[in-house]
């Protein structure tokens, strides 16, 4: 059938450059090996001339085919399924950016992307670890090329291409059609919780950080396979420097993320996708400080060796884990599984780089340097390895809790995640938090091979006693008392707390004891002040979150009865509108809501009122609505910043429409000036009638009359209102005008009045009311922690340009000698 | 041997004694009657929604959740759960309910749900998200049969 309106160009170049990026990934690692293993000298600048032509192709077909993608989404082709099942024609132009990488193919294709543009520096920079490096390279990308080749091996479907048509790949009678495309209006839409702007900054940053870990282990293999076991270390120092910079920011990004706009309570919640990208980091961390150890004592180049392959063996694992559907249940934001091939494809690509690395690894062993005279334990190396030892098994102990689905799977058993996911790795991390404070704050200040004791006291002493001071007016009157979970967490807290701030200030310090103020030089201290202020940032923000929202004193809900088994008063607060509620030091009122013009998107707005009088906000957490008949909402939450906490708050809950129909009735009751009626809520006093003279003939007819009852309404919470039913006669009709009390939801009818007695119709709904139930947290220090993050990387990054300038005037250095050797 | 190497070697004892704990600690994923046998001790429950029971919530108070869920086996308890109703529990397919037994119900803590529409990857959501009926507002000039 020819099929009409369908725009096939933009796919068919697809296609081709899929296929192209594939062949050309592919001669690149052929002629980058062949450059490698080649003794002489013209076959190996030939190989390589080769290798760089295929690789550039490579690079050039990767940009195309996401050039493809985002056109395809911008310009809602609707016939590509890529375009119909992430995009909608509502999306705003950053969104539909975020659309390209919302899909599996996506974003291994900005994966695969980020290592062109590394790839591309290496080529530039590297020299004589080019061929080495690029094969490895140049191989991961035949492995990510077939992720999105989507093409048939034996029978087998290899990877899922995004060009793929709607029309094939679906059934449905529309497409028996030739212009089915014409009632695809709009298609799927960008998943309502990723339409934020982290999506559109995240992604990119977190996959630069996965591509750069490939480069410190392509490095390591490169000095395994050309037998130059040290010398890769100088090259590998920075791209390593870089990549821990870069995921560590992609990882804290993804908990800004969590933080401002999902609904975790938090910024991290120990979730599969978020510990499978922390623990690569964790190891990469490691490897760093060991690959120090050797450039300053030569010892530890194996672990270092190690530690670069698990990290890039960890990224694929994760990948592995994440996406391939495998934790089930346990993520909120895994990836579906694309079913077995995936899974198998991903386990090849593990096997096809990870095992020749260790092969290798194993193989080379005893000629890889190794000194086998003991260390002194005064020495700095000596605790720099155990720091490196405690990150990486922490990391270890970390995947380990995460794989418990995958154990389950393999072994058959029935394991399930612990009742309070988050307290079973804060119970043990907080003591991995101690060892690696302490050990921040004290060994910069160790020399390497041997301290002199005296020297080190002398240096370390003031920076101790800062950080003792500060660190007792932090514990006496910062209020850190954790206790739901014990005195005993509590007490590892506050050690780990003090640990940190000693981590803070020492390295802070340090960069005036130790680097005479030269920032240029400091980039490890700064890091580790960086990483010390996360630190604290993290044991605060945790132990002190408080909630705000306790349900005490609502109006619907009387104390206590929020949970009548354990007397907990329950965490979310109802708030009618218009009508401020008690919350803590808070009166809280819901004021407003509005939608968005073209989705179902609400912005509820909440004002904050302190109770003295001398704070006043409104907050708009937001959420999608029943959207696209997925009946229910989905809340992002808003937040209040203020320099030392946040005042964060987010929807749980709303008023379901369908049971607002009003069914209840009015119930009558007969009373005289002075009665008391009671309600759920309270209780009402009919204080006067009054009736009105000199009606208007024409309305009301002879003998007409309008009363009007005057009625105080005392509600449980002292708050008074009043109310003024009427009643008129008018040419024989009795017609009531019935008084509405919103917030008590209270309606209030006279159906008949004589003299001082009446009949009063009263009726309590819900139909009248609108209200939002909500969580709202105080969260302290936060900030420290987001500014730790950003210092953090800010070291790395220093530290890294310094390492790049030691390698150019070295490398200067050996051309002059060189240069000097050939004249001379 | 040398101290690093002792270092190790303990720390290594370590993490795996952490590991090993852990998953003893761990809940295990059981069937109602067995939850039963244990009252007190934190399970994970598989169940599905009784629809012949009533769900009891009310909007005025969103600390208080309560529903009855049956097993595979056919055993059923009564699940109370202090927080607001997620909005598609009526829907659901599957739950698993972390929490523990409580008396004569099932103290729940948190509700994980299997949903049918849960994840539009699916490709059967992608279907049933197409236009089926030929005489949507946009098309109703068409009126072609085939």
């Amino acid at each position: 059938m020819d099929y009409s309106g369908e725009r096939l160009l933009p796919g068919q170049l697809g296609h081709f450059f899929i296929i192209l990026s594939l062949v050309a990934s592919l001669a690149a690692t052929f002629a980058y090996f062949k450059a490698t293993a080649s003794k002489n000298n013209p076959e190996k600048d030939s190989w390589k001339r080769l290798a760089r032509i295929s690789f550039i192709i490579e690079a050039i077909s990767v940009t195309a085919i996401l050039g493809l993608i985002v056109y395809i989404n911008f310009n809602h082709l609707f016939e590509y399924q890529y375009a119909y099942k992430h995009t909608s024609r509502s999306l705003e132009t950053k969104y539909l950016m975020a659309c390209t990488w919302e899909g599996q193919e996506g974003s291994f294709l900005l994966w695969s992307f980020w290592h062109c543009i590394l790839g591309l520096v290496v080529i530039k920079t590297s020299r004589q670890w080019e061929t080495p490096v690029m094969t490895i390279v140049s191989l991961t990308q035949v492995f990510l090329a077939t992720l999105v080749a989507g093409l048939y091996f034996f029978g087998e479907k290899v990877g899922s291409n995004p060009f793929v048509l709607l029309r094939n790949e679906t059934a449905g009678p529309l497409f028996s059609r030739a212009d089915y495309l014409s009632f695809i209006k709009d298609g799927n839409d960008l998943n309502p919780l990723l339409q934020n702007y982290w999506m559109t900054i995240h992604p990119p940053v977190l996959f630069l950080g996965f591509a750069s870990t490939l480069f410190p282990f392509a490095f390591a293999f490169a000095g395994l396979w050309t037998k130059k076991y040290g010398e890769w270390t100088k090259a590998a120092l920075p791209w390593a420097l870089f990549s821990a910079a870069i995921l560590g920011l992609g990882v804290m990004m993804g908990g800004m993320w969590a933080y401002e706009s999902l609904t975790f309570g938090g910024y991290w919640a120990w979730d599969p996708v978020e510990n499978a990208s922390m623990v690569p980091w964790l190891t990469l961390v490691a490897g760093i400080h060991t690959l120090l150890i050797y450039k300053h004592t030569g010892r530890a180049l194996k672990p270092t060796f190690l530690f670069f392959i698990f990290c890039f063996g960890l990224i694929l694992y994760s990948t592995f884990l994440t996406r391939t559907g495998i934790l089930g249940d346990t993520s909120v934001h895994a990836f579906t599984g694309e079913g077995n091939s995936l899974k198998i494809h991903l386990l090849i690509f593990m096997a096809a780089t990870l095992i020749p690395a260790l092969v290798l690894f194993f193989t080379n062993n005893k000629y890889i340097p190794s000194i086998q005279q003991e260390e002194s334990s005064s020495s700095r190396e000596f605790w720099m390895f155990i720091g490196s030892l405690v990150l990486f098994l922490a990391g270890i102990v970390i995947i380990g809790k995460t794989s418990v689905p995958l154990f389950n799977k393999i072994f058959n058993t029935n394991i399930a995640a612990p009742e309070d996911v988050e307290f079973a790795y804060n119970r043990i991390q907080v003591f991995v938090a101690i060892v690696i404070g302490a050990l921040t704050a004290i060994v910069q200040y160790l020399k390497y091979k041997q301290t002199q004791r005296k020297l080190f006291w002398k240096k370390i002493g003031v920076p101790t006693i800062i950080a003792a001071v500060i660190a007792t007016l932090v514990l006496g009157f910062g209020n850190i008392n954790y206790n739901d979970k014990g005195i005993g967490f509590l007490a590892a807290i506050w050690v780990a707390l003090v640990a940190a701030i000693y981590a803070a200030i020492a390295n802070l310090l340090y960069i005036w004891i130790g680097m005479k103020g030269k920032l240029k030089l400091s980039g490890a201290s700064i890091t580790h002040f960086g990483f010390a202020l996360m630190l604290v940032g993290i044991l605060i923000s945790s132990s002190k979150k408080e909630v705000l929202s306790h349900n005490t004193s609502g109006i619907f809900v009387p104390l206590g009865e929020g949970n009548k088994i354990t007397g907990d008063p329950g965490d979310n607060l109802t708030l009618v509108k218009g009508v401020p509620m008690d919350m803590g030091k808070y009166m809280v009122t819901y004021e407003s809501d509005s939608s968005h013009a073209e989705k179902p998107l609400w912005y509820y707005r909440i004002h904050f009122k302190s109770k003295d009088g001398k704070d006043e906000f409104t907050l708009t957490p937001t959420a999608f609505v029943n959207y696209k008949g997925n009946e229910g909402l989905m809340a992002s939450p808003d937040a209040r910043h203020y320099w030392d906490h946040d005042v964060y708050t987010y929807i749980t809950s709303l008023r379901n429409p369908e049971a607002a129909k009003d069914t209840t009735s009015f119930k009558s009751k007969d009373i005289k000036i002075g009665d008391t009626i009671f309600y759920s809520a309270g209780f009402m006093v009919l204080e006067k009638i009054t009736s009105r003279d000199s009606l208007p003939k024409e309305l009301f007819g002879e003998n007409g009359a309008l009363y009007e009852a005057q009625i105080k309404i005392h509600s449980k919470n002292n708050t008074s209102y009043t109310a003024m039913p009427k009643l008129a006669i008018a040419k024989g009709n009795t017609l009531p005008v019935a008084d509405t009390v919103t917030s008590e939801s209270l309606v209030l009818k006279l159906n008949s009045v004589d003299g001082n007695n009446v009949q009063l119709g009263v009726k309590e709904t819900e139909s009248i009311l609108e209200y939002v139930t909500l969580k709202a947290y105080k969260f302290p220090f936060i900030r420290v922690l987001w500014l730790g993050v950003i210092i953090m990387v800010a070291g790395f990054i220093i530290s890294m340009i310094r390492r790049n300038e030691l390698n150019r005037s070295a490398r200067q250095a050996e051309d002059l000698n060189f240069s000097k050797q050939q004249n001379g | 041997m040398k101290k690093i190497q002792i270092v190790l070697l303990v720390l290594i004892a370590v993490s795996i004694a952490v590991l090993i704990s852990f998953l003893k600690a761990s809940p295990t994923y059981d069937t109602v009657d067995i939850a039963k046998s244990k009252p007190g001790k934190s399970v994970s429950l598989i169940a599905k929604l009784d629809r012949s029971q009533p769900v009891e919530y009310d909007y005025k108070n969103p600390n208080f959740l309560s529903f009855t869920v049956i097993d595979s086996l056919g055993g059923k308890v009564k699940v109370v759960y202090h927080n607001p109703k997620p909005d598609n529990l009526e829907h659901s397919e599957r739950l698993v309910l972390k929490g523990a037994i409580n008396g004569d119900y099932f103290e729940c803590k948190e509700i994980l749900m299997k949903c049918p529409s849960k994840y539009k990857d699916d490709k059967k959501v992608i279907e049933k998200s197409l236009p089926t009926s030929m005489l949507s507002p946009a098309s109703k000039n068409a009126e072609i049969k085939y």
